[in-house]
């Protein structure tokens, strides 16, 4: 059981994916890393299913790459997002459709700030709007207050989380989150 | 079109599984790439439709197997100051039968790295050779010796095409190679997919035990002894526990040269 937050500002994006690599009931890893950079000011975060998140996401990340050097520019986070669906897409009625499911926040130089939403059935949905006024503090705040519902709700344990921000300086790691208990 | 064009997949270009037509590489100057890997039931070339349909199979799906596959065994590895320590039992378990009491489940591949297996004993058997061969093959092609964590993307990118079916491989890869510094290196790949760098991992069915004993006891700071004497005792209290976990304790010590306890 995983999860993936993202949460858009006026001028940032600040995402937060845990760390546990679980095995059926069994955590193999706690420090495990969820988050691929695409770009420079692109992190795809990606979840689901054991050996087609790392494949896929790798998948794209090398592709987003790619362009980059034969072109000369990044892809924005908007078209990088859309590739990505694209491949979703194509999978999905393979034989061997891959089950992930994804986070993808950016920060564009001209359209400022963004966050994708990604499932596994393909479907993209763009986040239309941003908490207005929202600082960085207060965007990490919020996180927290996220992390702790979380642990106190949900059924499974996810002791610590990765923390990243993206703005227009590009990606930032922050503190990892850790819950409390022991 | 400027990115990939999404009908190629994952394709590694030298390992084409005997499906394709091409033979040969320009990269490797003619030698032949054609070799016998086991073709995958519900595996295509990647460019080319079949000329009849394979049933469809979905990964979520569970496929009916003909008998229950039982996976029963303890292995552990993990890395401390004076290297890397695997350790695993010698029971192979075939349902309620203690098939054979004294099976070798941890096998060097190379002079610095062992690998540890749990999962379906032949595919284990075959997928080691597999990987022990093109490891040998990368060497002697490229003239150094593939790191570990190559090693691993490797094996778990030929994997990947076995996915969804019935081929049942958890390996845990111990070695030490430059690339990692002077600690070793331990990877956990899974015919699912998963392919983790870690350092500490126990796999099997009495790996819950494995870990109670491990994760107390285990510090970075341990001595080669302490070290040794905590995963015999770790395999142990496992096979203590463990119907599917018995008989001997196997243990090898990778530093800068592999050597067996």
């Amino acid at each position: 059981m995983e999860y993936l937050i993202g949460i858009q500002g006026p001028d940032f994006v600040l995402v937060a994916a845990d760390n546990v690599a679980a095995s059926s009931i069994i955590q193999m890893k706690h420090d495990y890393d969820k988050m691929f950079k695409l770009s420079e000011k692109i992190l795809l975060l990606c979840v689901g299913e054991a050996g087609d998140t790392v494949q896929f996401a790798e998948y794209i990340q090398k592709n987003v790459q790619l362009y980059k050097m034969r072109n000369g520019y990044e892809l924005s986070p908007s078209a990088a997002a859309n590739f990505t669906r694209k491949n979703l897409a194509d999978y999905l009625r393979s034989r061997t459709p891959y089950h992930v499911n994804l986070l993808l926040a950016g920060y564009d130089d001209t359209d400022g700030p963004g966050l994708f939403y990604m499932d596994h059935l393909s479907s993209l949905a763009k986040a239309p709007f941003a908490a207005h006024d929202l600082t960085r503090d207060d965007a990490v705040d919020l996180l927290k207050k996220c992390i702790e519902e979380l642990n106190k709700r949900f059924i499974l344990n996810l002791p610590s989380f990765t923390v990243r921000l993206i703005d227009k300086e590009g990606i930032h790691d922050l503190e990892k989150l850790a819950h409390g208990a022991k | 079109m400027p990115l990939e064009d999404t009908a190629s997949t994952i394709n590694v270009i030298d390992y084409n599984f005997g499906l394709s037509r091409q033979k040969t590489s320009n990269r490797n100057s003619g030698v032949p790439l054609h070799f016998f890997l086991p073709t995958s039931p519900d595996s295509a070339p990647f460019h080319y439709r079949p000329s009849f349909h394979f049933p469809a199979s979905n990964h979520s799906l569970n496929v009916i197997r003909p008998f229950t596959l039982a996976h029963g065994t303890t292995t552990l590895g993990f890395i401390f100051q004076g290297g890397v320590i695997a350790a695993a039992d010698t029971r192979a378990s075939a349902g309620g039968l203690v098939a054979c009491p004294a099976v070798h489940k941890i096998t060097p591949i190379h002079s610095h790295l062992v690998v540890t297996s749990s999962g379906s004993g032949a595919d284990c058997m075959l997928w080691e050779r597999i990987l022990a061969r093109e490891i040998r093959l990368y060497q002697l092609r490229h003239r150094q010796r593939l790191s570990i964590r190559g090693a691993a993307k490797l094996l778990s990118f030929m994997l990947h095409p076995f996915k969804g079916t019935d081929v049942c491989v958890a390996l845990t890869l111990c070695g030490w190679d430059k690339e990692a510094g002077n600690t070793g290196c331990l990877i956990y790949v899974c015919s699912d997919g998963t392919r983790l760098q870690g350092d500490v991992f126990s796999v099997g069915s009495g790996s819950p035990y494995a870990y109670g004993v491990l994760d107390r006891g285990l510090r970075w700071s341990l001595s080669r002894d302490e070290a040794i004497s905590l995963a015999r005792e770790a395999v142990f209290r496992a096979t203590h526990r463990d119907a599917y976990s018995g008989n001997n304790v196997d243990l090898f010590h990778i530093t800068a040269q592999v050597h067996q306890v």
